[in-house]
């Protein structure tokens, strides 16, 4: 297997709503900064792989129109996933590993003030027997939040910790939507949406994009004199059938830990892409991770973009390792309800 | 016994999603013009290409398209197609053609209709000008031309048109 690196992360300030900004206006922007930033342009890539959704911005061939953001002239190689760009990533990974590229650029972008989330995010279930119900994502996550609650996996405690933790870290965060602290008292008068879940439970509504690069080890050094190592990269789903799933445990994450080898490593620190407050505490003792600093960054607690958020989780940890004492880091990324779909990332730096 | 009175063996599950759609900074102030009856393109600040509609950049150079040009409503066929088929919520009654639009001055075509020739007379290349709809009907839409129909001028061999960067 060939030695695969982090190079480069950028991430526009998340904002409530882009307005009339379309997806060429909002990718443009943080691709040109993470090439300002590493002084390269389109023609050092090899390939460039995106990930959105077009339901978000309601209009079909979305993803193809935010093309016309980088310069695709001389043609390029390029893909796309209708997924998070954590997933972009992964793509990347395994045409690097093929030997079609030693460099990629990955892009995630994503709007979710143009439309109800609720009702766009309920069209990713099983379509024969979820999807007609239209659940809404916040019900959703309140299931496994109960669920974790009744088997004692988790208690009401965590979750209000989570989110008080995660507005605090989010202060130092210059690109989060959400830069206020809040109080326990102010959490506890906060609205139920749906019970267990409050709506400081649940992440805001965000307008963003972010982008990445990567690069084999014969090119990483090119780019920057500390890349930072992928040491493993691994996704596991669950079924679609949401009621043959159990919802107290991960078996997507913990196959993937074993997959990575990592249920006894100890790492420096960790992001995770938690969108509701009760999947942080669960996680971190799936994860192993209950002495490490977790979302620094504050998480998606603090800013959410859609198909961005993922990738921000591996950009975060990237952050933390290139500028910190901090030499191994885990990420996490997430898709689908209730923690469906799970990815992990390791990620080194050299001593 | 007739369909109607047979017992359904599925439901329908219709999906409906309310958007506030935005066209984007760069296409909105074209679409201004639009309304005002201009045709602006946006131009490249380096390879100097001139788009149209804009989408707010150079696919070319990876760069923001800043500046507005404003063009004629005229230029030629650059490929077109005959359309026999209806399709179902279409108000145009087939045949009809369907060009791509090059005006005089831009580097990109746009789809159009064209009208006033007959079908077996119509070629890649022929000239053509904008017939617009009443002011009154003008709005932040490129149907505010109704259709392009035929000039007189001299047929424009659209190989040459093929872009080359300054």
């Amino acid at each position: 297997m060939k030695k695969i690196a982090i190079v480069g992360y950028a991430q526009n300030k998340i904002l409530a709503s882009a307005g009339a900004l379309n997806e060429v206006e909002l990718i443009m922007p943080v691709v040109h900064k993470i090439f300002n930033n590493l002084g390269i342009s389109q023609k050092e890539i090899d390939f460039t792989c995106s990930g959105s959704c077009d339901y978000l911005q309601g209009a079909a061939f979305a993803f193809v129109e935010g093309l016309s953001a980088i310069q695709t002239n001389p043609p390029i190689k390029e893909s796309h996933v209708e997924m998070d760009a954590a997933w972009a990533l992964y793509e990347s990974m395994l045409k690097i590993q093929m030997g079609d590229a030693d460099t990629a650029l990955i892009y995630g972008f994503g709007k979710s003030s143009p439309g109800d989330l609720d009702s766009i995010i309920s069209l990713q279930m099983d379509p024969y027997y979820i999807s007609p119900l239209w659940p809404d994502r916040i019900s959703l996550a309140a299931l496994q939040a109960q669920v974790l609650l009744n088997n004692n996996i988790i208690n009401k405690d965590e979750i209000m910790h989570a989110v008080i933790e995660s507005r605090n870290n989010g202060l130092n965060n210059l690109n989060a939507l959400i830069q206020t602290s809040i109080t326990e008292d102010e959490y506890q008068k906060d609205l139920v949406l749906s019970s267990p879940l409050r709506a400081l439970d649940c992440p805001p509504i965000s307008d963003g994009a972010s982008a990445m690069i990567i690069a084999s080890e014969d090119k990483a050094f090119n780019f920057s004199s500390n890349p930072i190592w992928i040491k493993g990269i691994d996704h596991r789903i669950e079924t679609s059938n949401l009621g043959a799933r159990n919802l107290s445990s991960s078996p997507s994450i913990k196959s993937a830990m074993k997959s990575l080898d990592i249920e006894n490593t100890a790492f420096d620190i960790a992001e995770i892409h938690t969108q509701f407050s009760h999947e942080y505490p669960f996680l971190r003792k799936l994860l192993n991770l209950e002495n490490v600093p977790i979302n620094l960054s504050g998480g998606p607690l603090v800013g959410n973009v859609m198909m961005a958020a993922g990738l921000d989780a591996i950009g975060k940890v990237y952050e933390q390792l290139s500028t910190n004492s901090y030499k191994r880091g885990l990420a996490h990324a997430t898709s689908g309800p209730c923690l469906q779909h799970n990815m992990l990332v390791s990620l080194e730096k050299n001593s | 016994m007739n369909q109607e009175d047979k017992e359904k063996d599925y439901f329908e599950s219709p999906i409906h999603l309310e958007y506030q759609y935005t066209a984007g900074a760069a296409t909105t102030r074209f679409l201004n013009k639009v309304k005002e009856g201009k045709l602006v393109g946006q131009e490249c600040p380096k390879c100097k290409a001139v788009y149209v509609p804009p989408r707010g950049s150079c696919p070319r150079d990876g760069i923001a398209t800043n500046r507005e040009v404003e063009l004629v409503d005229q230029g030629c066929i650059e490929s077109f197609t005959i359309v026999h088929i209806p399709i179902p919520g279409n108000p145009i009654v087939p045949p009809y053609v369907c060009a791509m639009i090059r005006l005089d001055g831009a580097n990109i075509s746009f789809l159009h209709l064209v009208d006033g020739i007959k079908l077996t007379d119509i070629r890649i290349g022929m000239r053509v000008k904008a017939v617009w709809k009443p002011k009154s009907e003008w709005r932040h839409s490129l149907e505010n031309i109704k259709w392009f129909i035929p000039t007189d001028e001299p047929d424009v061999d659209v190989t040459k048109l093929r872009f080359k960067p300054e």
